[in-house]
């Protein structure tokens, strides 16, 4: 398998064949948020809705997810840069901001059922619960790439190579990805409410 | 050495290839033995998108009889509903009811749960799986001049969640509530509430389960699929050069990526619904005097995300069945595919339809008779490029020098089944029409001629067509023949009368008519229905066994490229190992349809140009 993509990608084409499809997959993400989102917008127009806020930390929240994404981009330039310490560093400090943005999520769970709304109350409640769960479970994918990363990053001796960086292009991909779905989900609810 | 093999003759295509090929150094790694040594390796954990694809054809096949077989068994029943049937017994066990007299009647319940099957299993195993799995990974890289797919352990994983995902489904055959029987379209509540009916209960999980699985198989594969046409075309192939079937795969994945993941979404819900206590589905409900907990919900909510899905998919199934004909058809005649950029820019335009139409399949839903009127248009635009491509199938064939052999046969057969069923979908696709035919044997008619049979007949086309590459040898001409005609004359006698059983107000998915008033004097007509799709049932049977006796004793393939075709794949040796070429990759010079051109009869795409020479398809015509 590695033998053929690194053979192929000189091909034609600009883009490596595997980032390409990271992107292609990550459409295909986007569309399962749209399809929730729309069912949403088609539910909430059918009447019988719960108007509720929505926790502070689902804002706080964002920032940490933001936050995490900018700690990434920085490792991987200092990844480019021959920077070890640092690039080591500052995957650790984005895997904790993950790590965070979760439990923060569930803290907000927490709190939404603390003023009455429930999973099983009104659709408005278990909408925002149900798709801020699927995101959270993407985020956990974002997360066992990075721990891959880690892994890496403390067993192999550090070198740039085509093929880490690659790697690590992946992953950032993937996580500016869950980042900039969570920035459109908080807004659609904003919006929405 | 003491080889008894004779070193093939160079063909020459093979010194093309060699002289203006691109060297990948493909050959230069000694991984070959990673995926051909041992036979783990190389059949059942396979790599090689030729091996995949057969996988996936053969275990499509498996499906399509089991489906198949349950028709046999509704239709018995719709057929003979006084028929002694305890001879089932050893078959069905329990789901054959035997009442004092000793009389044997097939339960309703699991009259409903053989309904539901038969549709799932062939929308989605047979036709999705079966039909653009198999040939989206033969052809995508044999016909694009790539070595393989662009990840082929993608391609590997999306063979094996689709083999999950059958025998999920395949378990809940023999649950001891059944399979789910709710209806292909698992509406809710049926769907959404386990205590509904028996079928609801953990039948209706494991067809989620099954289903979730087919999800990731099929959006694993189309990632691959688009990725390899855009990234991994060998040079000198550009859009305009792709054969016909690439667009069509192409663009098939494409659809499927933007609208499984809406059935995923749906289906998530669902499973809230159902194991979480939520509400997104369903309203307040009593089952047997108990008023249930949910409230505030909307199972119309589940039929937008289903059909948002269910239309695309339709054109999931159709376009691959498209494309092979188109290429068959071009092939078989001899002569170029009328009107290549037309084809295309049909395909592209059916797709874009495709996804702002499926409020058609809701008309009866209580949708907003205003936004119906516009989801008419839309639908009824779809016979504009439908029309287009019709026509040019004929165009290609007209004064063509036709070979009649089964694959062509099958590829004008899918042209008949194709216009027969698509004028009804004219008439379906209005909603005043639909409150008279909604629910009745008319879409049944409509649906099984255009998406069910022409899809089938596709496949077949390229089945017949393609077997040479994939065996070295031939299907067997006389029995494909035969496979033929029964079928065709068959398939007609069986889906033409539903036509006026719908008009007549029949519905669908009724136990039996004999009780109605209004449909008892349907009895001869449904036997009559009855008796043909036994006889079809027998000549696909004929099939299979064509299809594994020719793997064996089929008639060898003795040439490269057997029907004369210009395609890439055909320049591939007899027996293509993994890798495909054993040289270097070709290169392209030209289109994929140059036949019957400047007094030959076809001119191979690695062949270059001549002086002066323009090439059609990519604007240089004239």
């Amino acid at each position: 398998m590695v033998a053929i993509s690194e053979n192929t990608k000189g091909g034609r084409s600009k883009m490596h064949s595997k980032k390409f499809a990271l992107i292609v997959a990550c459409a295909s993400i986007t569309m399962m948020f749209a399809a929730f989102t729309s069912a949403y917008i088609v539910r909430r127009a059918a009447g019988n809705w719960l108007e509720f806020r929505l926790p502070t930390v689902f804002f706080v929240n964002t920032v940490v997810i933001l936050l995490s994404s900018i700690t990434l981009q920085t490792s991987y330039h200092f990844f480019k840069n021959g920077k070890e310490f640092m690039y080591k560093g500052l995957l650790v400090f984005s895997f904790l901001l993950g790590l965070l943005f979760l439990v923060l999520q569930y803290q907000g769970w927490l709190d939404m059922t603390a003023i009455g709304v429930e999973l099983t109350g009104n659709p408005s409640g278990s909408f925002v619960y149900v798709i801020s769960a699927v995101h959270a479970a993407h985020i956990l994918g974002g997360l066992a790439a990075i721990t891959v990363a880690l892994v890496q990053a403390f067993s192999l001796k550090y070198r740039v190579t085509p093929k880490r960086k690659l790697r690590f292009e992946l992953t950032l991909i993937y996580w500016h990805f869950v980042d900039f779905l969570w920035l459109y989900l908080l807004t659609f609810f904003v919006i929405q409410s | 050495m003491a080889s008894t093999k004779i070193a093939p003759e160079k063909t020459r295509e093979d010194l093309l290839i060699e002289e203006q090929g691109f060297d990948d150094h493909f050959h230069d790694h000694h991984h070959g033995d990673k995926y051909q040594s041992n036979f783990i390796m190389k059949y059942v954990f396979s790599m090689d998108h030729k091996i995949i694809a057969k996988q996936f054809l053969i275990t499509g096949m498996f499906w399509a009889l089991i489906g198949a077989a349950m028709s046999i068994i509704f239709r018995l029943q719709l057929g003979f509903p006084e028929e002694n049937f305890s001879w089932l017994k050893p078959l069905l066990g329990g789901w054959i009811i035997v009442d004092e007299a000793g009389i044997g009647s097939l339960d309703p319940q699991f009259y409903y749960a053989l309904v539901t099957m038969h549709g799932t299993i062939i929308v989605f195993f047979v036709l999705t799986a079966g039909l653009s799995g198999t040939f989206s990974n033969l052809l995508i890289p044999l016909q694009v001049g790539a070595r393989d797919m662009a990840s082929p352990l993608l391609n590997m994983l999306s063979y094996w969640f689709f083999f999950m995902s059958g025998c999920v489904m395949f378990a809940s055959l023999f649950l001891s509530t059944g399979p789910f029987s709710g209806g292909w379209t698992a509406y809710p509540p049926l769907s959404a509430l386990p205590q509904a009916s028996s079928g609801s209960a953990a039948g209706m999980t494991l067809w989620t389960v099954s289903l979730v699985l087919f999800v990731v198989s099929v959006l694993l594969g189309g990632i691959n699929y688009i990725t390899t046409v855009l990234n991994l075309r060998t040079k000198g192939m550009t859009m305009w050069r792709l054969p016909l079937t690439i667009w069509a795969f192409f663009v098939t994945a494409i659809i499927g990526l933007l609208s499984f993941p809406v059935l995923a979404s749906a289906f998530f819900l669902m499973m809230c619904d159902r194991g979480l206590g939520t509400s997104f589905y369903l309203s307040e409900i009593f089952v047997g005097g108990q008023a249930l907990d949910h409230v505030g919900g909307s199972p119309i909510l589940y039929q937008h995300l289903f059909w948002f899905l269910g239309h695309p998919e339709v054109y999931i199934i159709i376009l691959p069945a498209m494309g092979l004909v188109s290429e068959v058809l071009s092939v078989h005649s001899r002569k170029p595919i009328f009107g290549y950029k037309a084809m295309v820019y049909s395909i592209l335009a059916i797709a874009f339809l495709s996804f702002i139409v499926w409020a058609h399949h809701m008309f009866m839903s209580g949708v907003n008779p205003f936004i119906s009127n516009f989801f008419v248009l839309f639908t009824l635009i779809i016979a504009v490029p439908s029309a287009v491509k019709v026509f040019n199938w004929i165009t290609t064939v007209y004064r063509g020098n036709l070979r009649f052999n089964s694959a062509s046969l099958f590829a004008l057969g899918f042209v008949s089944m194709f216009i027969s069923g698509g004028l009804t979908g004219i008439f379906l696709g209005n909603s005043a029409i639909d409150i008279q035919l909604h629910d009745t044997y008319f879409v049944v008619a409509h649906f099984h001629i255009v998406m069910g049979i022409a899809a089938f007949f596709g496949m077949f086309a390229g089945i017949y067509h393609w077997y040479p590459k994939m065996y070295a040898r031939f299907m067997n001409e006389t029995l494909g023949k035969i496979h033929f005609w029964g079928t065709l004359i068959g398939a007609y006698a069986i889906f033409w009368p539903m036509h006026y059983l719908g008009l007549a107000g029949v519905p669908r998915r009724y136990y039996r008519f004999d009780t109605f008033d209004a449909f008892a004097h349907f009895g001869a007509m449904n036997k009559f229905i009855t008796v043909a799709a036994i006889i079809v049932f027998a000549l696909q049977v004929l099939f299979v066994v064509n299809f594994f006796y020719s793997i064996w004793k089929g008639k060898k393939v003795t040439t490269r490229n057997p029907w004369g075709a210009s395609t890439l794949e055909w320049t591939t040796p007899i027996h293509a190992g993994h890798g495909n070429w054993p040289g270097k990759i070709p290169s392209v010079q030209r289109w994929a349809y140059d036949y019957g051109k400047d007094g030959k009869e076809f001119v191979s795409q690695v062949e270059p140009l001549a002086e002066g020479e323009l090439t059609d398809g990519e604007g240089g015509h004239h």
